[in-house]
């Protein structure tokens, strides 16, 4: 449906055997590449419909000022501001006079302009490299206008993978909890909103807990815990019709929720008997599998990216450890061995990391380890975070972290954070009230 | 006249505070801490609430665990008792965690704490049936705070009257 709704249409993609900027993304960018992004370009009659339809004085240069926030924010590139640009937009958008791009140091330019065509939104954009004096990209797509904004997300993911070579992830949602209230009587609200924290909206009420929402692999789907009529148990949402139903009919708590990589099953725990054990259940034939069975805690469960594996959290060993099994349940392995505990295992969806939440000596930290345990990396220290999840192209995790409270228990908070997996980058990201429980979505457009 | 050598007395204690500034307000918090904590289970009694008279509501866990402690055994043989008396009741053993750790660690941690409860009642002659665990992990804690003592409060099995 989504993706429907976005035709792209290809113009060129000029293939050049000249050796073209590149941005580097594997390390820390200390020097983000200099970027000018030209508000694309609008003509009058244009301008004035979308004033009408969507209350915006100026369509080209809102797409273009979320292209630049969405470069900024990803930490490798520098928009230049706009007051030093010396070529109008419209004309840029022909043929740039690129020895003005070049003096005011920019090595990219972005530049595009926008229609109003047919009751539709019609832009195309170019990237040039300003030092080659050479057009790196050109695309045009229509869509209906109040997808605006995504029109920004998409340009942005297309000029990220032309100049690092890898998806981008700012056409994506973030579906986490709103909290709001006393810390000892939390309101809880399922919530989503764009990756740049824009169009939020709240899922349910709050008049039940509800907790650890995750996206299913099209992004349509919701697995989460809700405690409806203080039964705590695993449900699944269609984001589109609101449709709730509980997953399954079991004895007990059902919590920890994920789909597997194919979208049809969802793996959770079961806690019965003051054990839990992780359990799939085929959302086709509604087919349980246990696939723990001991008495000690297993939870967290997430797959590899291809199914073959499962990563969970179990204290077997006395304490919270990472463990890695075959997706039947076989060949349980402990793969953390650091010192403290571990929790929140969530598999990369790139297939060769595992990121979770360490707890040594009082802190907490974000961090990552090879699926088999080695070349464990800590991205961030705090006195609470925790809850990894990863951008669709594996390269930044998004988390959430609390406050301490003062001598009288006051001035909690709970805020949704990210970091690139470099340990750069560190943003907190915006929401209306408090946040936990992140879910990054997929890549809604590709 | 009592009530001024109270004062006097409070007061060369302030003034004593003043002086070693620092040193004196880290003692005061430790004695207070180990007034109201065992190893790190907490003993005192300002959140607990009484199913009715000499019945405590609820028992405490150390850091990570679920294992009872003697007073734990004590609260509950009291509760078993009580419940045998009135056959009518049922109730629900709500587990709790504190908030250093994990989400979904402690959702799991509740249900044992609360199941490890629920296993003495059984023991005490109290019918499964009668009892319903729910686990609430570090979701609905009794104190805001966030030092030892504040979390000891925190891990706890409370027992609620369902009916």
């Amino acid at each position: 449906m989504i993706k429907k709704i976005i035709t792209l249409i290809l113009i060129l993609i000029p293939i050049n055997s000249f050796a073209l900027i590149e941005v580097d993304i594997t390390r820390g960018n200390l020097d983000p590449l200099p970027v000018a992004v030209s508000p694309l370009s609008i003509d009058e009659k244009s301008r004035q419909s979308f004033e009408k339809v969507l209350k915006k004085k100026n369509i080209g240069e809102e797409i273009s000022s979320i292209v630049e926030n969405n470069l900024s924010t990803s930490g490798l590139f520098n928009p230049l501001s706009k007051e030093a640009f010396l070529q109008a937009p419209d004309i840029a958008n022909l043929k740039p006079r690129f020895e003005d791009w070049n003096l005011i140091k920019a090595q990219a330019l972005i530049t595009g302009k926008v229609n109003y065509v047919d009751d539709k939104l019609r832009v195309e954009f170019r990237l040039w490299d300003v030092l080659a004096a050479k057009e790196m990209m050109a695309l045009a797509f229509t869509t209906v206008p109040s997808n605006w904004r995504r029109v920004g997300h998409i340009i942005s993911d297309k000029v990220y993978e032309r100049l690092t070579g890898e998806k981008g992830y700012f056409d994506t949602r973030i579906i986490y909890v709103a909290e709001e209230g006393l810390k000892t009587e939390r309101i809880k609200k399922l919530a989503i909103m764009d990756q740049d924290g824009f169009n939020n909206k709240f899922l349910t009420l709050g008049n039940e807990l509800v907790l650890t929402p995750r996206f299913n692999p099209t992004s349509q789907m919701v697995t989460y815990l809700s405690y409806f009529k203080n039964l705590p148990r695993v449900y699944l949402l269609d984001i589109e019709t609101g449709t709730q139903e509980v997953v399954g009919d079991f004895p007990g708590m059902t919590f920890a929720p994920r789909f597997s990589p194919d979208g049809k099953k969802i793996i959770m725990s079961l806690a019965k008997d003051g054990k839990s054990d992780i359990y799939t259940m085929d959302l086709e034939n509604r087919i349980v599998d246990r696939i723990t069975n001991h008495p000690s805690i297993d939870t967290s469960p997430s797959y590899s990216p291809d199914g073959k594996y499962i990563t969970f959290n179990s204290d077997r060993s006395g304490y919270q450890q990472i463990y890695v099994m075959k997706s039947d349940g076989n060949d349980v392995k402990r793969i953390s061995f650091g010192n403290g505990l571990y929790g929140t295992p969530v598999w990369s969806p790139r297939g060769d990391l595992i990121a979770f939440t360490k707890l040594h000596k009082g802190k907490f930290y974000i961090g990552v380890m090879r699926t088999d345990g080695k070349g464990e990396r800590l991205l961030t220290e705090n006195y609470y975070q925790e809850a990894p999840s990863w951008s669709p192209n594996g390269r930044v995790l998004i988390f959430y972290r609390e406050t301490k409270t003062n001598d009288k228990g006051e001035g909690f908070t709970a805020k949704l954070w990210s970091i690139d997996l470099t340990g750069y980058n560190e943003r907190q990201i915006k929401t209306p009230t408090d946040a936990s429980d992140p879910s990054w979505s997929s890549l809604l457009s590709n | 006249m009592i009530l001024s050598k109270i004062f006097k007395n409070t007061l060369l204690v302030l003034t004593a505070c003043l002086v070693l500034s620092a040193c004196a307000t880290k003692k005061e918090i430790a004695t207070d801490i180990k007034g109201s904590m065992q190893g790190d289970v907490y003993t005192g009694t300002d959140t607990v609430e009484y199913l009715a008279e000499g019945v405590p509501d609820r028992v405490f866990f150390a850091t990570n665990e679920s294992i009872l402690t003697t007073a734990s055994r004590e609260t509950l043989r009291a509760q078993a008792a009580w419940l045998r008396k009135n056959s009518g009741i049922n109730v629900v053993l709500e587990g709790h965690a504190d908030e250093r750790g994990t989400r979904e660690y402690n959702l799991a941690l509740g249900e044992r704490r609360a199941n490890a409860a629920k296993d003495y009642l059984m023991t005490y002659g109290i019918s499964s049936n009668r009892v319903t665990v729910l686990s609430y992990g570090k979701e609905r804690p009794v104190d805001s705070g966030s030092n030892p003592l504040s979390w000891s409060k925190n891990r706890r099995s409370v027992t609620v009257k369902a009916n």
